[in-house]
């Protein structure tokens, strides 16, 4: 308590000399609504809670870190969205990639796929201008062309009810390659925020897609024990207009629904738990988002403890994928992009994610070209070698500034969870629109602030600058001839396989849908063996499970 | 015929195509909600034929449409449908992610107005009502 003493009159002298230099009316807020101060310093007696509030890193309440070493051990995974076009253009594009330096690798299917239909029914001016059509086996296949996916993890941006997931599954079987070998993510598994915030990856019903996501997860954690069946997503629901607040506490009462239906099938929240991962948006409000991330830490770690008593240290683990945030970036001054993306990144590694996709500076232009994907990987590179920013462990903890901040986004966020409690859970809180509403009116508020100048967008609001479009990147397309040609493939794999075979398969997928008891998962891997395309299963599912209607709150 | 726009303007706002990125298209229509506009909004992955369908039921002056993800290459064929169905009146606006090589295209097709990231609430107010106001006196006589 000395200490503070020392600093009273200092401090009353400084606040004297502050408010006669810039005076009382200077108030600033962040994203999340949150009052920042001009300046902290130990008001509390800091020493009696640091083992309660932070503690060591790997260990309870993991504010510092996840693991004992964090950066220092083992940076995280480099994990760039990439997918354009053709299998065989993806293919490419992907060993490139890997040669310039990222460590794991993630798909992104063309819009069809995400919508579940197959190329041959897609305009053909829309076909594989976003990412690879991934309709059958061979087009997994023909993607994953010499890349060792029994020793590289595998991000699949593969909403439920995970076509691409079974796809690759069945290419290791065909390879030889056991399941347990293989490792990554579902990214896209999440189907709550697809509900509410992502509509493109949402297809079937609420009930279906939750039926599908349970038998997923339970097939996986016996047969594929290294794969991540879940990664609970903030990162819509922050991108469709959350703050940073709410988007953490949306998250986690979302792993909240999930981990209680889990425990309705019998699983064992510490076993289950070790497989949750998340996925977040990281936005350039720098120390708005370290603090965000350390307090979403904090909170999950006793969160698991009190209400699912877990006792597994593994369990207890925050583990997440960061997403420079693409909201923040600009279509004027394009190459300004570059510094944005860095500052988020750098917000990221901060908050001590363990994997990164870092955005292209052109994505608010077009879809990433090669090159801009090339200075996003260089950047993180940049960050870690010449920054040094993987040094030291949790490097910003005992901050005044941020230890405060962080208190202050945990009990926001805290109220945010506390609300969907109330609510009966987040199932019941995306039936009924509250969340859309919340997520709504979060994002009006923000534009405000962008058109009122409250908020600076430098090039957009202010620092305007005259700019002709020559200074911006030519966009590639796939040639519509490829496009064609892809669509030509599929009709002869289709004309192909056994028809007996066939209607067996989705015969067998019917029927396990309409039952209680079978599991839907297994019942698409055999379609898919037996030649069914992603749209056909889905059809199917659609057809006996609802299709995924958004519920729009506008 | 009065210049001057006496009822308010009517506005279908929706998404043609694959992608569901919304925020864009629910702030628009809050804005020209808010400006006293009658705002008609749809869920996404709106075929053509069935925003046709609806601008002629709603019989609304502009169509707004929001694209993040290539869905823009559709409108095109959105215009010529328009025009097929006697609704070369209704006036079409863009608003999202749309390149600069594909801008031309879009206005050489009719489009009225692309907006892109960074466009401001009044200017994208203004123009809207503006093309309603031309719509309406160049809608066809009864």
């Amino acid at each position: 308590m000395n200490k503070i003493d020392k600093t009273g009159s200092a401090a009353a002298d400084w606040q004297q000399n502050y408010d006669k230099m810039i005076g009382q009316d200077r108030v600033i807020k962040n994203r999340s609504g949150i009052e920042v101060e001009p300046l902290y310093w130990p008001q509390d007696d800091a020493s009696g809670t640091y083992a309660e509030k932070l503690g060591f890193p790997g260990a309870d309440p993991m504010t510092r870190g996840i693991y004992p070493t964090m950066h220092r051990g083992r940076t995280w995974s480099q994990r760039q969205l990439i997918g354009l076009g053709r299998p065989a253009d993806f293919n490419e594009r992907i060993k490139s990639i890997l040669k310039s330096g990222a460590s794991a690798l993630s798909i992104i299917p063309c819009n069809s796929v995400y919508r579940g239909i197959d190329c041959d029914e897609v305009e053909p001016e829309i076909l594989g201008t976003c990412g690879t059509i991934l309709n059958t086996v061979e087009d997994m296949d023909i993607s994953l062309k010499d890349i060792p996916i029994d020793e590289i993890s595998v991000g699949l941006n593969d909403p439920n009810p995970f076509l691409m997931l079974v796809q690759m599954l069945i290419v290791a079987e065909n390879r030889g390659i056991p399941w347990t070998k293989i490792t990554g993510t579902s990214n896209q598994s999440d189907y709550i925020s697809h509900f509410v915030a992502n509509h493109m990856f949402y297809r079937l019903s609420l009930p279906g897609a939750r039926r599908v996501q349970m038998d997923t997860i339970t097939y996986l954690a016996e047969h594929v024990p290294n794969w991540n069946a879940l990664s609970i997503v903030g990162q819509h629901m922050q991108q469709a207009g959350a703050t940073p607040a709410q988007a953490m506490g949306l998250t986690l009462s979302t792993a909240i629904q999930y981990a209680h239906d889990c425990q309705d099938r019998g699983m064992d929240p510490n076993k289950f738990l070790e497989r949750f991962t998340f996925f977040f948006d990281i936005s350039i409000s720098f120390f708005e988002e370290v603090a965000k991330f350390r307090a979403g830490r904090r909170i999950w770690n006793t969160l698991v403890t009190e209400r699912f008593g877990v006792t597994n240290p593994r369990a207890k683990r925050f583990k997440f994928h960061g997403q420079t945030s693409g909201l923040d970036l600009t279509r004027q001054q394009p190459l300004n992009n570059i510094a944005r993306v860095t500052a988020q990144a750098m917000a990221g590694i901060f908050g001590g994610l363990q994997s990164m996709h870092t955005d292209g500076f052109d994505e608010v232009l077009s879809t990433p070209s090669e090159d801009s994907a090339k200075i996003a990987i260089s950047t993180q590179n940049i960050l870690k070698h010449e920054a040094h920013l993987c040094d030291v462990v949790d490097p910003l903890g005992g901050s005044y500034y941020v230890e405060s901040l962080t208190d202050a986004m945990e009990e926001e966020i805290l109220k945010v969870i506390g609300q969907i409690d109330d609510q009966g859970g987040m199932y019941k809180a995306v039936e009924s629109g509250f969340v859309q509403e919340m997520i709504g009116a979060s994002a009006l508020e923000y534009q405000d602030q962008i058109d009122n100048g409250e908020q600076i967008i430098v090039g957009v609001n202010a620092y305007q600058e005259e700019e002709d479009a020559s200074s911006r990147p030519v966009l590639k397309r796939p040639p519509q001839s490829h496009m064609q040609a892809q669509v030509e493939r599929l009709k002869e794999v289709k004309a192909a396989r056994d028809p007996a075979v066939l209607a067996k398969g989705l015969q067998d997928l019917r029927e396990a849908a309409q039952s209680k008891d079978l599991n839907v998962f297994e019942a698409e891997l055999n379609a898919v063996r037996a030649g069914a395309t992603q749209g056909e299963v889905i059809a199917v599912l659609r057809e006996v499970l609802g299709f995924g209607q958004p519920l729009v709150v506008a | 015929m009065s210049e001057v726009l006496t009822t308010p303007a009517r506005v279908l706002v929706t998404k043609i195509g694959l992608d569901g990125h919304d925020r864009g298209s629910r702030i628009i229509a809050a804005y020209l909600r808010d400006a006293g506009m009658e705002v008609i909004y749809t869920s996404p992955w709106q075929k053509i034929e069935a925003v046709v369908t609806l601008a002629m039921q709603e019989d609304v002056d502009v169509i707004g449409i929001s694209s993040l993800a290539t869905d823009h290459l559709l409108v095109p064929k959105l215009m010529a449908a328009l025009a097929e169905a006697d609704l070369g009146h209704v006036r079409v606006v863009v608003g999202g992610i749309v390149p600069d090589e594909d801008e031309g295209d879009l206005l050489a097709a009719g489009v009225s107005e692309v907006f892109h990231p960074g466009a401001v609430r009044d200017d994208i107010v203004s123009s809207v009502e503006k093309f309603a106001a031309e719509a309406t006196n160049a809608r066809p006589q009864d």
